[in-house]
């Protein structure tokens, strides 16, 4: 079922939660809403889902499930399932109850014969690999295992989309994992349309097929993870999808400079903030012609396919970060305290106006 | 070594004082509930089994266990309904002056109750505010069991006010929105849902009012009426025995009531152990 929000606004007291948002999802997709707290992504999925109303507007908001106007439609009727953050699973029920749920409290007539019920429970329990754990009380379960009861419980209606808000964030990251991995296949067995909301860029960028990037109550871009990472629509963007080390200082005839660094660019004069990735900082141990960037490295964290290196100086508000190989990393021999040499392969810089978003990468 | 001589010692507990709380704390019970009650006991020595009996099924003492527990059991049940519902007020919306209504709860504790059975009397009477509305309808309450119920209500609501307020405060907002996201009515999440979470705080509280009013005297004195047979509440029984120096008597329909409370406090007490266990996964 495609999803279509037309001016959806939101706010509670003083505070605008959510601007008047345009959102079309279609069918059988996975859409991660991402931002930082307070950006109005919940606010924007419990308005989808009906647990909140949105603001009467002069211009009409409407929210459409396919040819569906469910915009004054009860959440109990929008056929929509809801994982919550917390799992909100019915304590004083086992989990075959909590399954249940949703098809006992049927109206009498729509409702499945029990014998129906049962085996469709079992069914769903099967899915998330609990059956043998359908007679346990949700305290007797781990976190993982009561989102997968609290999803099951979900799926049980047949919802016509499912909405999940940050479904995973109460997870510690080796669950997070197996989970994600477990949503992402769910979801192209049964193709059902869903939404969830993370504030983590890494399970929004794996998870969806495309992602609704959101700050303020405003959606900044709307592509998938690709085009998202690769070309950001402007500097929100790009500093959310990742880690972003900034390098501010003046230009005065092609040479940005800041304290006793400089790095030349074909940039006109003025105040100039280049932004790079962690993987875009080369480190050396001498200077160039056209680029003098002394750092100092105050950690380094060998974990994984890449050393992650701290680098300090005091020229630099923020500490840099950058990535290097394993091998650099042991042909520069670097240590704590080492004077190093960084070197960009390339940066970034985003306009400073909001309505001009132009942004410009160029090879260093 | 250090440690191992701890262990020696047997000192092993890391939360110091045990030793001296735990006295002081059996010396308090000791003082303040357990030497009166022996007191209590210690009189009804001087009594035959047969008086003992003779006293407690006296005709209008038992008819005064009849007014005294009717009146208890409406009132409880009154304040069960409005108990839970003020209690649902009071967590679940916001509004100006919650936190007065909020403050104003805990007053029938903080009130004399001989003030508020004064204050009930006077404004139920015939000639009082709520008399005068009420009597031209046909509808007596001073010097009725109405009215007795009603001094009982009004001393007792805290206890279930205050044992579901903590409860309810405890149960996510998420979880009726989940039950509604899964198709249930309000009446069914309410039943379904809320409910089961309610119930062993709103039977603790509508006991423990239950007790507690069987135990009322000065809310009820002034507007009891007192007579005979009819509004006559088993605490002024004891009263009157008192009154005619009969201790013995006096202490053997106390010993009725103490012994209803118990058995009621204990029997609550051990149906809600039950059911929080299985909330917490059969863990305790």
């Amino acid at each position: 079922m495609s999803i279509r929000l037309e001016n959806i606004a939101k706010h509670f007291g003083n505070t605008q939660a959510l601007e008047p948002v345009n959102l079309d999802i279609c069918e059988g997709e996975l859409v991660g809403l991402l931002g930082p707290s307070g950006s109005g992504k919940t606010t924007l999925l419990r308005i989808i889902a009906g647990l909140e109303s949105a603001d009467r507007t002069s211009q009409p908001s409407r929210i459409m499930f396919g040819e569906r106007d469910v915009t004054q439609v009860h959440v109990r009727d929008r056929r929509i399932g809801f994982v919550f953050q917390h799992y909100a699973l019915f304590r004083h029920m086992s989990v075959y109850d909590n399954v249940a749920f949703g098809l006992t409290v049927m109206p009498k007539k729509e409702r499945p014969s029990n014998g129906e019920i049962r085996a469709r429970v079992f069914r769903l329990l099967e899915m998330v690999k609990l059956e043998h754990l359908a007679k346990r009380y949700p305290a007797q379960l781990s976190g993982g295992q009561q989102q997968r009861v609290s999803l099951a419980r979900a799926l049980a209606v047949k919802p016509d989309v499912l909405l999940l808000d940050e479904p995973f964030g109460a997870l510690d990251a080796k669950v997070r994992q197996d989970l994600r991995r477990w949503l992402r296949r769910l979801h192209s067995e049964l193709n059902f349309t869903s939404v969830f909301v993370t504030h983590d860029q890494e399970e929004a960028l794996e998870l969806s097929d495309r992602v609704v990037v959101m700050s303020n109550g405003r959606i900044e871009q709307i592509d998938a993870p690709d085009t998202l990472y690769h070309s950001p629509k402007n500097r929100f963007v790009f500093e959310f999808l990742g880690d972003v080390n900034h390098l501010e200082g003046s230009v005065n005839n092609g040479v940005l400079t800041c304290g006793d660094a400089y790095l030349h660019v074909d940039l006109s004069n003025g105040p100039e903030e280049l932004l790079l990735r962690p993987h875009e900082v080369r480190l050396a141990e001498q200077a160039s012609d056209t680029c003098h960037l002394p750092v100092v490295v105050t950690a380094i964290s060998p974990v994984g396919a890449e050393v992650r290196v701290e680098l300090e100086a005091d020229w630099l508000a923020k500490p840099w970060l950058a990535t290097v190989r394993h091998a650099d990393f042991e042909r520069l021999a670097m240590k704590r305290g080492q004077r190093l040499f960084a070197h960009p392969r390339q940066w970034h810089r985003f306009e400073e106006e909001p309505q001009n978003t132009a942004r410009q990468t160029r090879a260093a | 070594m250090n440690q191992r001589a701890l262990r020696l010692t047997g000192s092993t507990r890391v939360l110091p004082g045990f030793g001296l709380s735990m006295g002081i704390s059996v010396l308090f019970i000791s003082l303040v509930l357990l030497l009166p009650i022996t007191g209590l006991f210690g009189q009804l020595a001087d009594l035959s089994l047969a008086q003992y009996w003779a006293i407690i099924t006296e005709g209008r003492v038992v008819a005064s266990y009849m007014v005294t527990i009717g009146a208890a059991a409406v009132a409880a049940l009154i304040n069960a309904v409005f108990g839970l519902l003020l209690a649902w007020v009071l967590v679940r919306y916001e509004f100006p002056g919650k936190r007065l209504l909020d403050a104003l709860m805990d007053l029938p504790f903080a009130l004399p109750t001989a003030v508020a059975g004064i204050t009930l009397a006077t404004l139920y009477a015939g000639n009082g505010w709520m008399g005068k509305l009420l009597e031209p309808l046909g509808f007596q309450v001073a010097y009725t069991w109405v009215g007795i119920a009603l001094a009982m209500a009004f001393t007792s609501i805290p206890f279930v006010v205050r044992t579901v307020q903590p409860v309810l405060e405890d149960l996510p907002a998420e979880v009726d929105e989940a039950a509604m996201s899964l198709g249930a009515t309000d009446a069914v999440a309410f039943r379904r849902v809320i409910m089961p979470h309610l119930w062993p705080a709103l039977v603790t509280g509508t006991g423990l009012a239950f007790v507690r009013s069987l135990g009322e005297f000065g809310a009820i004195i002034f507007i009891a009426g007192n007579m005979p047979y009819e509004t006559e509440i088993t605490a002024l029984m004891i009263f009157v025995k008192l009154q005619e120096y009969d201790y013995a008597g006096a202490s053997a329909i106390a010993s009725v009531v103490l012994f209803v409370s118990l058995a009621l406090l204990l029997a609550i007490n051990i149906w809600q152990g039950r059911f929080v266990r299985r909330l917490h996964g059969g863990k305790g």
